[in-house]
Order: structure tokens, then sequence, then C-alpha cells
């Protein structure tokens, strides 16, 4: 369904804050699969899913989406196949916009807008159907700004957004880590009820441990631009958050020693 | 009454300019200068058409189809070859100058002897009052005075609302959404280039069709009518958006409409009490900057009084 390879990614090439973003990043994943991608701040993780989006176009290597090469598509193309969920709830929905207005927005994603109405009666009972599914009372306010509802309702209205029309590939970046608790537990049943209903192809990345854990079933490690692990199969099966949480320790550990062996050398030798 | 009578008029004719400014500032929040060079070119594009004998609405399309294509231009660099927003309009607008004069072949152009709008409006005051003159609430008025405002209210109106439909229909709303969010909308499967170029070309094919009615109105077109007009949008735009204090499609399009109109009175009114045309453009632009300035300063002066 997705076939990445040997991604390449640097942002300021040239200058002094040169970052190393994807260094050679690989990945295949199966049709109808639920990936979690985990890592440190910097290791890449959300760059790899902007990459896929296409909110930049890569330096080296390629994407292929249902076996359709779309390396060198721009961003709005590729969202003909591509539902998405972002990290701040404000950036799903257009705020002075209603409720009903947004959710018929991505009614038409990937397809044709022209002088027809945009919320046709028929269209409109469907919105409230399908809202009412969310059971967060949304349906008595299909008429108001979305940017009048909380960080939650806005979050789970993006969930219904992005999968309005089945996507072939559903793309979560850390999109519970802005929530409370409380909400982020209530997107979380969402996003687990959602895909498994429509067998979505799913790449999640996330900051929790917790969330990889129980969500999914595959789990990818990156670290530094590159995977550095990847849980499948059985592998997966066992793998509990306290693994990856001392998986993660000994990176850091091993990150640190790095460090502190470069500057041993240098302050003996330089 | 006289006065008055032409103050609402034209305020209803710039309110169309108001309307493009309306879709290229609030919309797209795209400060687009073109519009001081794509309401001239209306003008320009309509007083040759007219003064070689042309059918007015003839004419009047023309105009508005000469500010798509300049608004198209000011969307393509700024799209396609990544100009800065306003440098973009500065260009076009520059370019423009030059295309003005040469569509005129003169800097100024009267339309005394041709059959334009003005003469229909004319026909329209003398079919409704019977005769030259007319009573208004008891003030004698010219025929054409009123036909001229009836003629002006009645195309803003339609043009209203035909820009609240296109506003609801599946392009117009998301290019609202294009201004909105543009993040969201891109995800959404939109090219927010292609919306910046088409709602650039409507906008500044309003700007261009309200110079159009302005050189009809006023009897001739010239080469310098467009200066300072943006901020004249502005200007209505913002007082639109104080009348009515809603974000609806409806309601800044009602608001954009009587911002023009109070805004042309209150000059008429200020011109009336001595204020020296000279410096008209002046306190427009102070008017502007104030607007501009005074809500945030207004919110932080009362952080200040609810803190202490």
């Amino acid at each position: 369904m997705l076939q990445l390879r040997e991604l390449q990614k640097t942002f300021f090439a040239g200058t002094p804050n040169e970052v190393r973003a994807l260094r050679g990043v690989s990945l295949q994943i199966e049709e109808g699969s639920f990936v979690t991608v985990i890592g440190t701040n910097g290791s890449g993780k959300s760059t790899l899913l902007n990459a896929v989006a296409g909110s930049f176009l890569v330096d080296g290597g390629a994407i292929a989406i249902a076996g359709r090469d779309v390396t060198r598509w721009p961003e709005h193309r590729r969202a003909a196949m591509i539902g998405r969920v972002f990290q701040n709830p404000f950036s799903g929905t257009a705020p002075a916009m209603t409720v009903a207005e947004n959710l018929a927005l991505a009614a038409r994603r990937g397809l044709g807008r022209g002088l027809g109405s945009l919320l046709p009666a028929r269209l409109q009972n469907e919105l409230r159907d399908r809202v009412v599914t969310l059971n967060m009372k949304l349906e008595t306010r299909m008429h108001n700004p979305i940017g009048t509802l909380s960080g939650g309702q806005r979050q789970a209205l993006t969930l219904l957004m992005a999968t309005w029309r089945r996507p072939e590939l559903l793309l979560l970046d850390e999109h519970t880590a802005a929530l409370d608790p409380k909400s982020a537990d209530q997107i979380v049943r969402l996003t687990e009820r959602i895909v498994s209903q429509h067998r979505l192809t799913t790449l999640m990345v996330t900051h929790s441990m917790q969330q990889a854990a129980t969500l999914g079933d595959r789990i990818v490690m990156m670290n530094q631009g590159i995977v550095l692990a990847d849980y499948a199969g059985t592998l997966r099966r066992h793998v509990r958050a306290e693994d990856l949480v001392r998986r993660f320790d000994e990176i850091r550990r091993d990150e640190q020693l790095d460090a502190s062996a470069a500057e041993m050398l240098r302050e003996n030798y330089v | 009454m006289t006065l008055l009578l032409s103050a609402w008029t034209i305020g209803l004719i710039l309110s169309l300019l108001a309307l493009g400014v309306y879709i290229s500032y609030r919309v797209f929040k795209f400060a687009d200068i073109t519009a001081d060079g794509s309401i001239t070119f209306g003008a320009a594009v309509a007083a040759s058409m007219l003064t070689h004998g042309r059918h007015p609405l003839a004419a009047s399309g023309a105009a508005f189809v000469a500010g798509v294509l300049a608004g198209t231009c000011t969307g393509i660099l700024h799209t396609r070859f990544k100009i800065n927003q306003l440098l973009s309009g500065i260009l076009v607008m520059t370019a423009l100058y030059s295309i003005n004069l040469h569509v005129m072949g003169s800097s100024n152009l009267p339309l005394l002897s041709a059959t334009t709008l003005a003469t229909y409006a004319q026909d329209l005051g003398r079919w409704i009052s019977g005769h030259d003159s007319a009573t208004l609430m008891g003030w004698p008025v010219s025929a054409r005075d009123l036909g001229s405002l009836l003629l002006a209210a009645a195309i803003v109106m339609v043009i209203a609302a035909i820009l609240w439909l296109f506003f609801n229909t599946n392009l117009g709303s998301a290019m609202r959404a294009s201004g909105d969010n543009e993040q969201m909308i891109r995800a959404l499967g939109v090219s927010v280039e292609n919306m910046i170029i088409i709602g650039l070309a409507i906008s500044n094919g309003l700007v261009a069709f309200a110079g159009a009615l302005l050189a009809q109105y006023q009897g001739f077109a010239d080469v310098q009518m467009g200066i300072g007009m943006i901020v004249w949008g502005l200007a209505s735009v913002i007082i639109g958006r104080a009348l009515i204090g809603s974000d609806s499609v409806g309601a800044a399009l009602t608001g954009t409409i009587l911002g023009s109109v109070l805004f042309r009175l209150i000059i008429a009114l200020a011109l009336r009490w001595g204020l020296n045309p000279n410096d008209l453009k002046l306190v427009t632009a102070l008017f502007v900057f104030g607007a501009l300035v005074l809500p945030a300063a207004l919110q932080k002066v009362r952080r200040h009084a609810a803190a202490s």
C-alpha cells in the first residue's frame, strides 16, 4: 500500500542550522495495517509523515501509494488518497466556517470543486447522521463556527473529516498530544473505532509508548533520521510499553556515551 | 439633496470596489494594491469602447474581463513566481498605468457625447418621475440623479446576491477555507495557489467593473482616478466589519456595501463642512490607520483596566 524507498531530506542545507531529518528511510506498509511510529524529539518521525503527505518534496528516494509513484506530486494532489489529522487541533479545521461547512468541504476531498451548492439538503442530513455517531452532542451545533468548539471536539471532527471519504492511507501526527487526558482518551478510542470499521491503512506518529504498545499491529522506532527498530508480527505481539521505554533509555545512554567519549578524545588529543 | 444623492450613488458604485477588496483582503488576507490600477483599467476600457460607439453593457462587461486579467496576473506573479504579495500588486499596478494610457490614448477621456449607462439611468429616472425633475421626500432632484441611484442600487444588489451564492458553492467555500486555514484545505485536496489566482481575478474584475460604472456616472475616465482606491476599499471593508460584527458571508457582504456608502456620506459631509479636498487621501489613510490599530489598543486598555 505504502512504499518508502531510501527517503532523504535535509533542511537548511549548507547553513550552520543544517538538519539531516531523514537519512535513508525505507518502509513497506501492507494494506489494512495500522503502524505506529515512535521516536525522540528530532528523530524524524513527524518529518517522515510530512514527506508522505507531501508538505515538502524529498531530496532523494521514492514514495509510492497504492502502486502509484507520488514522489513529485504536490500536497493537494496526494490529498485525494490521504486523510490527515494534525497534532494541533486547530490545524485541521477552518475556524471561521461552520461545523457543517467544514465537514462538507471534507466530503469533497480529492473531487473537483465546481459551482454546485456546498450544503445541499441531502448532504446536510448525512452530515448530521455521521456527527451523531461521535456521541459528543455536536449535532446541535452544526451551524456554529467550528472555532467556538474545544480542541477535543475539533480533533474528533477532523478525524471524521479525514475519513469521510475512505482514504487509501490515514496519517495521524501525534493527534492526541495537545489534548487533555480525557479528550485524548476519547480521540484514541474514536481512532480505533474508525480505523477498524473502515479497515484503514494507518500511519500514526506518537510520543506515547503506552499508545504505541496498545494501538496498531506494528511499531516502527526512529532515531536520528533512520529506522532503528521495526516490531511486526509475533515480535509486535510480545512487546510492552516498558520494553519500548527501555530501548529508548539504551539509545539515550549510547548517545551520551558517544558525546562524552568524543569530549574526552577532544580534550586528550586536540 | 443632490449632494446627498450623489454621495449615495458613488458610495454604491464604489461598494463594488469594496466587495473586490473584501475578497482579497478579508477572504485571503491579501493586501492587493492591483486595485489602484484595475479600477482605472476598467474605466479606461469602458470609456474607450463607449467613445467608439459600443453598447454600454458590452463596455462594462469588457471592463470586468479586463480586471479579471489584471487580477490573474497578480495571482500568477505571487503564486507561480513566489513574489511577495504587495510587490506582485505593485508590479501589475505600475504596468497598468502605461496600459491605461495606451487604452485611452490620452490621460483623460470625456464621455459627454457617448451613450452610457448614465443615459439609461436618466431614461429610467424620467420614466419613474414622468419628467426631467422629481421630488424625493419633498426635495427636488434631477431625473438623472434619481435614475443613477436606482440603477446603481439594483446592480449592486444583483452582484452581491451572485457573490453570496458563489461563496456558498463548493468552489467559493474552498476559496473561503483557503484564506481561513491553508493547511487544512490543502490536506483536503485544494490547490491554494489556484484559489488565490481565481479569487484575485474575481476581486479585480469587480474593481474594474466599479471603475467602468464610475467613469460613466461622472462622464469621464482619468488615468489618475485609481490613486489611493485600495485604501478607500479597505476603509469601507473595515467600517462594514465594525457595523456588522459577524463573519458570516451574508453579513460581511452587506456590511461592506453599507460601509462603502457610509464612508462616502461621511466624506461628503466633511467636504461640505470645509475639509480641503486635497486632504482627502491623507484623512482616509489616517482613518484606516486608526481602524487598524484602535481595536488592539482598546483591548490593551481594557485588559489594563481589568487587571488593576
